[in-house]
């Protein structure tokens, strides 16, 4: 339960890490917070040659509030914007389902943008991301592009970002007079979930989005249902999303969890 | 910009628990193993080494940390608190640790490290934690033994003692 042997590169500079990515492409890691990224290396499931520290640029610390937008920096940690005053305001979603990520001393050091880069189906943040039709800012040593969250996760710890590229922030929009609600089945707080939910009023009626069942966050929009019709939409939504049978529990009590779940919190963003 | 290489050792210099401490380490050392082989630091434990039981916890730069998802090499010029200096003097307990103490909110041990690193953290910060706030930091670690309820009780009477502490030590 040792890594395996890599160089380590303490980057100063934006530049130093797009450099090292650029060198060194799939053989490279970005260790941000390590929460993720060190445990894979203990058990070698990963066994890049460089890993390219990000932690000490402050320039990736930041927390932005850009127009109609969050702007999350990479080297902002899971504690950092929990603590961050503005949030409950500015991402109400984002407040509601960020004490859901692991513990008090996984937040203190994970990042936001590293959830996002390792893309466990059921994590939260990318859930988030999908739910609020986020963006993701890429960059590598040549350019910069956007990438929205629909068209970020690829796939079960798959995205768009390439080998080369840096995530530098994402963005989240502020969505003011809508309502949100979160909640998450896992065998203990702290656990990934077994099943994640978070529902949104929007100006067409409701959008539900759900981590932990399909291979990435997939969200669903609805105008305003109620009844057997919404009992409809939400079967056929539970069922669309694939659920498999694993150690942590059958498909028939996820698909069981998307409709009980996405019925509750859909009452109350509606209500 | 510094990059080490991974066949040989760098040098690794941080405080711990307020005095200077140095060691060479490859980049692929992990902190816990660092302070335990080469600093013959083994207060703080190893359980499970991917980050779920909370044994190896220590705090790093205000931050609790899992010294066994960090590297040696990341906490170089980092202010680390450790196991070791949470008693007062070689022969006296501190305050959470009397109470784990009298509470037996240890038995065999092993969590214990990582525990106390995480309540002492957290009630420098929080003087009247609730027993719900006390269960959700537990959360982080994993105890065999005692089934949390003494730990619980520990970390509570702990908070209510340092709280009258201070009040009486203050002159307002
Ligand atoms: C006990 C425990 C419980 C946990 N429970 C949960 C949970 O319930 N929900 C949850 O969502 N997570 C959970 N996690 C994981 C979470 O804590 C991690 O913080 C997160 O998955 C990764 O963030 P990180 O900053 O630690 O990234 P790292 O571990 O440093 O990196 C993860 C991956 O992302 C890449 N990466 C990181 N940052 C960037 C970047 N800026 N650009 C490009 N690539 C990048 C790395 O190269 C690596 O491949 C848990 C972890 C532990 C140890
Ligand atoms: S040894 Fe670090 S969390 Fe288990
Ligand atoms: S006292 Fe034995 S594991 Fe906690």
């Amino acid at each position: 339960m040792k890594p395996p042997a890599f160089d380590y590169l303490r980057a100063e500079t934006v530049s130093d890490v797009l450099e090292g990515l650029a060198q060194q492409g799939g053989d490279a890691r970005v260790l941000a917070g390590g929460q993720s990224l060190m445990a894979m290396l203990n058990m070698r499931l990963a066994k890049p040659k460089l890993l390219i520290d990000i932690m000490r640029l402050k320039e990736l610390r930041r927390i932005e509030r850009k127009g109609d937008a969050v702007v999350i920096g990479a080297g902002v940690r899971q504690a950092d914007l929990l603590a961050w005053p503005e949030l409950a305001d500015a991402l109400p979603l984002v407040a509601l389902a960020l004490p859901w990520v692991g513990h008090m001393q996984t937040r203190s050091r994970g990042t936001i943008c590293g959830s996002l880069a390792h893309a466990d189906p059921s994590a939260e943040m990318p859930l988030a991301l999908v739910a609020l039709g986020g963006e993701v800012l890429l960059r590598n040593a040549k350019r910069r592009r956007r990438v929205a969250a629909k068209d970020f996760f690829a796939g079960m710890m798959l995205t768009a970002r390439a080998d080369d590229e840096l995530i530098e922030a994402i963005s989240l929009p502020v969505i003011k007079g809508s309502r949100f609600a979160f909640r998450e089945v896992a065998r203990r707080h702290g656990d990934f979930a077994i099943v994640a939910c978070a529902a949104m009023k929007i100006p067409t009626g409701v959008r539900l989005a759900v981590g932990g069942v399909a291979d990435v966050p997939t969200a669903r929009n609805w105008p305003r249902l109620e009844g057997s019709a919404l009992d409809d939409a939400l079967n056929a939504f539970a069922y669309d999303l694939g659920a498999r049978d694993d150690v942590h529990a059958t498909a028939r009590y996820r698909r069981d969890l998307v409709r009980m779940i996405g019925r509750d919190l859909i009452g109350e963003v509606l209500q | 910009m510094t990059r080490l290489k991974a066949d040989a050792r760098h040098s690794v210099r941080f405080t711990l628990n307020g005095r200077p401490a140095e060691g060479e380490a490859e980049p692929r050392m992990l902190l816990s193993d660092f302070l335990r082989h080469q600093l013959g630091a083994t207060g703080t434990h190893v359980g499970c080494e991917h980050g779920v039981c909370g044994a190896c916890t220590i705090v790093v730069d205000g931050m609790l940390t899992r010294s066994c998802l960090t590297l040696a090499a990341q906490a170089d010029g980092c202010d680390l608190k450790t196991v070791e200096g949470l008693a007062p003097s070689a022969d006296r307990l501190g305050v959470l640790q009397q109470a784990f103490r009298r509470n037996h909110a240890l038995q065999c041990g092993f969590c214990t490290a990582g525990i106390l690193m995480s309540l002492d953290h957290y009630l420098a910060k929080n003087s009247a934690p609730t027993e719900a706030e006390t269960r959700d930091l537990l959360s982080g670690h994993i105890c065999r033994c005692t089934g949390y309820t003494p730990i619980i009780q520990a970390a509570l009477e702990a908070a209510a003692k340092l709280a009258s502490s201070k009040k009486e030590t203050s002159d307002a």
